[in-house]
């Protein structure tokens, strides 16, 4: 027989905050959070503060106040008088082109030399290796001013493709003019153009949706889906009758003569860029800085890109490949089912946080003149109005999407693809 | 019948393997002519190669070492039958503008009634690498050395700044006497109460007392450098006093944050994973802009830091959030059974973390470490963005200069150099640690 007895309730102590580890997190995190409201307040306190001081009260009007500076290479129209909101969009866009661009190039430009580095070609895998150390131990801002420097001092100026014998000539067929004030390429024009569609009326965010562009793009769309039914058709016949009839050039015209046929209709010509008295006309206008920096920041990073390349192809075991050949698989198809997608989990996430750090590193804009976020709004706009605090936190606070976005999205792939382990 | 058989006794000698497969011709047609591919690749390339290293070479082997002046180098080209923009590199201006590229405007001697200080960032930069040698080679140097290394954080500012030797002094007492009230009040009450009255102390001495403490003792003793002000700072040598504090500050500052970030108190972990993420978000130069424009505006009323300063704070920042993804990494890279066999042991948290997991982990991400201190020391070129003369703000002064206005490729040649030599050093030890530290896992 045994006697229940509760066990004697203990009463709470104040010592027992620190000394019991059941409250001592408790009282921790507390600590932590006051300690981190005092830190905000004093922050916030002192900035109105000095702000008050100065006589600059925080607000944020000054973005639809006209800004009042030209920005030479630009998505959308904008002149001098458009509002330092429109202009601060200009420089967003022109970050994300030059990311986007930086980012393509730099991928190819790693991968050829990731495969190269592992070349049984002993001199072209030390040629590599010095590309890849050449690179990676220099600073990019100086790899930027670096190239821009060559492009300005070694590129003939366009006064040397005038007279009967010209210091320079045109390159690709007289279409594509590369002088020391940036590149001119041909521009796409339609002579049965459909137009535009002008969005967003006359607000800061209005943009012009090119017809001839999305009426191509849905042809081209739709192309590639009845080329892709194809494929699947052809998959269903292989399966049941064993046998793979021949597609690819239905495949190709399916995909080619539609988007030929409506660029006929339209009348697609190119716009090539001509010499006129000191400079040329016509074409579209890549500025030296642009090109320095879109350069640069793909040399970079497709040094960074190719060590991982490398890193994700050895990854993988020999074993691997050997189990893949003894099943009777042909190297192609060993390459594609097997090894690439192994490598491509090893490869993927440090590819895409080097995609964020060319996306951060082309803040560098700043150092060529190449008008991105950082030049507009917290270079000009900021000098211009002396808004400090709101430009640099309005800039920061845009940084800091694009790259939760970017980040994101690796998250959601990494997920995608991992291996599910029991 | 007779069985005669003929058996040959001896062994022939064994032949030469064939001409082509041995030596150089071997070694090229496996390594270089393997295929009608390999072949072409190897020709295209050593085509490049070739035109490169003649153009570079004829532009580089000029003799302008001792011209003083970007004329006086076309002189030299005219007489060696040279014309054109590119003609050859002028090498004058390295010859004469090398001091300034490393150590900026460094009080130098050259004007009349100033002393030539530059002996003492090249001392302090020596004596880090024997402070670093406990920590980089510890199987090579004695031991006691660690105590060096101790004291090395609060003489290198004293040699870099100068002023009086008690204001390092008494910065460090702060420690000191942090350290002796944690002792003593740990043994008699807690850990906890022991740690925040300890820090709670140190600050107190360095907020009121220090200041007090070393003007008196100056006034007593007074043993002083000459003090230079930080916007003499320039070159390399400010790149490498950024990333060394950068570093230095930001190890201990990222551990916090990465024990932060992996820890169960819900509060402290989204408050440290919320700082990490704000601060990897962004780039460096915005945190610049930040240093140059609002740090003061978000300190009380009357605090006047200078740029340095602010950017050592912002940068610190800057590579503790680095840091602290590095440390985790390592953290993580630990199998369960430790954390599991330190609480097996009763060892608290902070024993555990100290005897057990920070060991390893810390070893573990030392490569890691390594190359975020590769990434700061090359992003310390940045400042030149908010007007600091570092090396390469330093070339647009020496090309304001009437002499060498127009030089580029010498300059960037010369700093891409400098850089290229520091940052493959320290890459090439972190493979040395890697390999070194590989043998204990295999």
């Amino acid at each position: 027989m045994s006697t229940l007895t509760d066990p004697p309730k203990e009463s709470f102590r104040l010592s027992m905050l620190i000394y019991d580890t059941r409250y001592r997190s408790a009282t921790i995190q507390v600590v932590a959070m006051i300690g981190f409201m005092i830190l905000i307040g004093s922050i916030i306190s002192n900035t109105v503060h000095n702000l008050t001081d100065l006589g600059k009260e925080p607000s944020f009007s000054f973005l639809s106040e006209p800004a009042g500076y030209d920005i030479n290479q630009r998505l959308l129209d904008y002149d001098n008088q458009d509002s330092h909101m429109r202009a601060s969009l200009i420089g967003l866009l022109n970050t994300l082109v030059v990311a986007v661009l930086g980012c393509i190039t730099a991928t190819i430009l790693g991968v050829i030399i990731g495969v190269l580095r592992l070349s049984s070609n002993w001199l072209v895998a030390r040629l590599m290796t010095i590309y890849v150390e050449m690179f990676r131990n220099v600073p990019v801002l100086l790899w930027i001013v670096f190239i821009m420097a060559i492009l300005i001092e070694t590129l003939p100026a366009p006064r040397a493709f005038r007279g009967d014998t010209p210091e320079a000539t045109m390159s690709v067929f007289d279409s594509v003019a590369v002088t020391n004030r940036g590149v001119y390429v041909p521009e796409p024009l339609f002579h049965n153009s459909l137009g535009n569609i002008h969005v967003f009326g006359d607000s800061a965010l209005r943009f012009d949706v090119s017809l001839d562009l999305m009426a191509f793009l849905i042809v081209l769309g739709g192309s590639l889906y009845a080329s892709m039914r194809i494929r699947k058709w052809a998959d269903a016949l292989q399966e049941s009758t064993g046998r793979r009839p021949t597609i690819w050039h239905i495949r190709a015209a399916v995909v080619i003569v539609p988007s030929a046929l409506l660029m006929l209709v339209l009348g697609f010509h190119l716009g090539y860029p001509e010499l006129k008295g000191f400079n040329f006309s016509g074409g579209t206008h890549l500025r030296n800085s642009l090109i320095a920096l879109w350069l640069a920041l793909s040399l970079y990073t497709a040094a960074f890109i190719a060590e991982i390349v490398r890193s994700g192809i050895l990854a993988i075991s020999k074993g691997q490949t050997e189990a893949a050949a003894a099943l009777g698989l042909r190297p192609k198809r060993i390459m594609n089912l097997v090894v690439l997608p192994q490598a491509l989990r090893v490869i993927i996430p440090p590819l895409i946080s080097n995609y964020l750090n060319l996306t951060k590193n082309s803040s560098l804009a700043i150092a060529v003149g190449y008008m991105d976020l950082t030049g507009t709004l917290m270079g000009i706009t900021m000098n211009q109005t002396g808004r400090e605090l709101e430009t640099v936190l309005l800039g920061m606070l845009v940084y800091l999407t694009i790259s939760l976005l970017i980040s994101s999205a690796m998250n959601w792939y990494n997920n995608r693809v991992k291996l599910v382990e029991r | 019948m007779s069985d005669i058989s003929f058996v040959r006794t001896e062994m022939l000698p064994p032949k030469d393997p064939p001409a082509s497969e041995v030596g150089v011709v071997g070694w090229a047609r496996a390594n270089l002519f393997s295929g009608w591919f390999n072949s072409i690749l190897t020709v295209v390339s050593l085509y490049f190669v070739i035109k490169i290293l003649i153009g570079l070479i004829g532009w580089a082997w000029v003799p302008t070492w001792s011209a003083t002046s970007l004329p006086e180098c076309r002189v030299i080209f005219e007489e060696l039958g040279r014309s054109g923009h590119n003609a050859g590199a002028c090498w004058g201006v390295i010859a004469e503008r090398w001091p300034q590229l490393l150590f900026g405007f460094y009080p130098n001697g050259y004007e009349e009634g100033t002393a030539d200080l530059r002996w003492r960032p090249v001392l302090a930069f020596v004596l880090l690498f024997v402070a670093l040698a406990p920590v980089l080679f510890s199987d090579k140097v004695p031991a006691k050395l660690i105590y060096f290394t101790a004291v090395y954080p609060f003489l290198m500012p004293w040699l870099l700044w100068g002023g009086t030797v008690w204001t390092p002094v008494s910065a460090a007492l702060g420690f000191v006497l942090g350290y002796v009230v944690y002792k003593a009040l740990a043994q008699s009450t807690s850990e906890l109460i022991g740690l925040i009255v300890g820090v709670v102390a140190a600050f107190v001495w360095w907020l009121f007392v220090a200041s007090l403490f070393s003007s008196a003792l100056a006034s007593v003793v007074p043993l002083a450098l000459e003090s230079v002000e930080s916007r003499q700072f320039g070159g390399f040598m400010l790149s490498i006093t950024i990333g060394v504090v950068a570093i230095g500050l930001s190890l201990p500052i990222g551990i916090v944050l990465a024990l932060g970030r992996q820890s169960d108190l819900l509060i402290v972990k989204t408050l440290c994973v919320g700082f990490i993420e704000f601060i990897r978000g962004v780039p460096l130069i915005t945190l610049l802009f930040v240093a140059s424009t609002l740090l003061n505006i978000f300190m009380p009323p009357g605090t006047n830091f200078d740029i340095i300063m602010r950017v050592f704070i912002m940068v610190t920042l800057f590579a503790s959030a680095y840091m602290a993804e590095v440390i985790r990494g390592g953290l993580a890279a630990l199998p369960k059974g430790q954390y599991e066999g330190a609480d097996s042991l009763g060892l608290n948290y902070w024993q555990a973390q100290r005897l057990i997991i920070m060991p390893q982990a810390l070893k573990i991400s030392i490569p890691g470490i390594v190359s975020t201190f590769i990434g700061v020391f090359k992003d310390t070129t940045l400042v030149s963005v908010i007007g600091l003369f570092d090396p390469l703000n330093l070339t647009n002064a020496i090309r304001a200069d009437a002499d060498w206005n127009g030089l580029v490729w010498e300059l960037y040649g010369f700093i891409a150099l400098l850089f290229f030599v520091f940052c493959f050093g320290m890459s090439r030890y972190s493979m040395y640690l890697e390999r070194k530290l590989q043998t204990g896992h295999r």
